[in-house]
């Protein structure tokens, strides 16, 4: 695809998170935003996926996980304009009885959602269990994941890094979105990641980095990533984010982690991102 | 009435062997284990099926997480460890995962309870009935013996969703026949009887057939129901058996908070309020020792349960 239509597509799913967040006075526009780039780009050029039918079980499609849950938005936003459910239902983000849960989760049956996420460090063990499965099927399609920095932070994380190398797990790609920001400040002053590419590194795992907001890049280091698949080694890229990407009053603060726009920064926000595919 | 003892073993081992089992008929089948293949008896699954054999080390809530996974694409993970690492350890791993996410993991729990013995406190855990009950979507199954285990084991492959399977370390005695068929969610009435229900799960199952016994030798007349599915509760068994007995006891290797007793408190509290004494491990933790001299000590060894159905008797 080419770039110019991919940037427009971002623009869009950036238009549509604030226009979410805002609408409930709630939700993580920050690290949604931040992650709009790389989402588009997995889901309109990297993976092979169907979205009509969708199908749990995802037999011949890459699949997706979500680890960082909270950035459902980014998600939501990009699933729908994907074609997995109608545009319009971003309306009823986090509302009563709605398939969009505040975080994502299966048992509203959203198509396009295979696990529930929220509680952080879960999502690359539930990746790894459905690469094995992948393997055992037969089935050479790839596993690729998205994680938060902050959320590295979890034991679990490193269990599963481990389980991974150590058994050759080599059909997954696992992204960090390495923003550096959390809840309560700068992760390197919450708790220090230390060198996070010796750590992925020491445990075993083939590691790559690249720029979250350069299509070129992203393209350039996904393809590079693929060609590693089937080497024996897990696969993990460092992707360098900002949050709150694409609006400038957000972009580099911790501060809109989890909080809204209202409506007049609404209207700043909107001023800024294009409406390329019209609005929910 | 009286019950045939067809042999002595664990009902961990009656997991091994219905896992094996599985693993010649059910393709989908894999299994999960966090250090523990030969504690779980999971050895001939591993020899013959090595390929559907996964060994994550000592990281059960990657194991859990991992086993949430592989259903997306068709398996069957049966995970294996102790009682404690497979519930306390990974509460939320399991309620996100696996619960709330609706897949079809089968969490494979041994050495649970007291009975696990000399280990101590640490690991015998005595909640975890409860804090599985309490998850929706989450089928919780204690079976009676290594019969009951086997079949159990080889029924939940056919169910759809999570379920809890809690079984045990200490060899007792075998009294479901070989051949019974196992029902997800229908109680076994052992035995009829007009002046008392006891209704156990687990270990105190054959606790309460001893139990039973002493009792009828007293002139007691006593029914008696295996509830080896905790959810679905069999709430019609139980209020059929109560209606006639209008007493009743409940017996397991479990806190009073929780557990079976409370389960059953729930469904006669709001039908059919009856005297009811509880035979279960009373808000504290266990210690070291044999596995029976632990029954004993925390009263919940077939003395109790007698004593517990004559005060339930004079309570009319």
């Amino acid at each position: 695809m080419e770039i110019v239509k991919l940037e427009g597509i971002a623009s869009q799913v950036r238009r549509d998170i604030v226009r979410m967040v805002s609408a409930v006075n709630s939700g993580h526009p920050g690290g949604s935003l931040g992650c709009t780039d790389f989402l588009t780009f997995l889901y309109f050029e990297a993976m092979n996926h169907s979205a009509t039918p969708f199908s749990m079980d995802g037999k011949n499609e890459d699949l997706f996980f979500l680890s960082n849950g909270h950035i459902s938005p980014v998600w939501y936003s990009i699933l729908a304009r994907s074609g997995y459910f109608p545009v319009a239902e971003l309306g009823t983000f986090r509302k009563l009885s709605s398939r969009l849960q505040g975080h994502p989760s299966t048992d509203k049956k959203l198509p396009g959602i295979r696990m529930a996420s929220g509680s952080l460090g879960q999502g690359l063990s539930n990746a790894l269990g459905a690469a094995q499965t992948k393997k055992l099927n037969n089935d050479s399609s790839t596993i690729f994941t998205l994680h938060g920095d902050g959320e590295l932070q979890e034991g679990q994380i490193w269990e599963a890094a481990m389980y991974a190398a150590a058994n050759k797990v080599d059909n997954i790609i696992a992204t960090i979105d390495f923003n550096g920001r959390q809840i309560d400040g700068d992760v390197e002053n919450v708790l220090s990641l230390g060198n996070l590419e010796a750590k992925w590194e020491a445990f075993g795992w083939e590691v790559l980095s690249m720029n979250g907001h350069d299509f070129e890049n992203i393209r350039e280091i996904m393809t590079l990533a693929k060609s590693k698949l089937g080497n024996g080694k897990p696969i993990v890229i460092i992707m360098k984010t900002e949050m709150g990407q694409g609006v400038d009053f957000m972009v580099g603060s911790h501060k809109w982690h989890g909080i809204a726009p209202n409506a007049e920064q609404l209207e700043e926000a909107l001023k800024q991102l294009e409406e390329t595919l019209g609005d929910y | 009435m009286s019950f045939e003892v067809l042999g002595n073993k664990d009902t961990r081992s009656g997991f091994g062997e219905g896992l094996s089992e599985l693993g010649k008929t059910n393709i989908d089948v894999v299994a999960l284990c966090a250090d523990l293949t030969g504690s779980l008896k999971m050895d001939a699954f591993q020899k013959d099926h090595p390929e559907r054999f996964f060994q994550v080390g000592i990281a059960e809530a990657n194991m859990m997480g991992m086993a949430a996974g592989m259903t997306i694409g068709g398996k069957i993970p049966f995970t294996g460890t102790f009682a404690n690492f497979s519930t306390g350890r990974v509460y939320d791993q399991i309620r996100q995962s696996i619960a709330y996410s609706q897949k079809n993991v089968k969490i494979c729990a041994s050495h649970a309870g007291l009975t696990l013995g000399e280990d101590g406190a640490t690991h015998q855990i005595l909640e975890d009935i409860g804090m599985m009950r309490m998850l929706p979507n989450m089928t919780v199954i204690v079976p009676a013996d290594f019969n009951q285990t086997k079949q159990a084991t080889i029924a939940i492959a056919k169910h759809y969703g999570p379920v809890y399977l809690r079984f045990g370390r200490p060899v007792m005695p075998i009294f479901v026949k070989p051949d019974a068929e196992f029902i997800i969610g229908k109680a076994d009435v052992l035995q009829e009887g007009t002046d008392v229900t006891i209704i156990a799960c687990g270990h105190l199952v054959w606790k309460s057939i001893e139990a039973a016994k002493i009792l009828s030798e007293q002139g007691i007349s006593v029914e008696l129901i295996n509830m080896h599915t905790i959810k679905p509760l069999d709430a019609a068994a139980i209020l059929k058996s109560v209606a006639k007995t209008s007493c009743v006891v409940t017996a397991e290797e479990h806190m009073r908070n929780g557990g079976l007793g409370e389960a059953v408190a729930q469904v006669l509290g709001e039908h059919l309020p009856r005297p009811h004494e509880f035979i279960a491990v009373n808000d504290t933790f266990g210690e070291s020792g044999s596995p029976m001299e632990l029954m004993t000590k925390y009263v919940i060894d077939t003395q109790n349960v007698v004593a517990a159905a004559l005060k339930a008797i004079s309570r009319k």
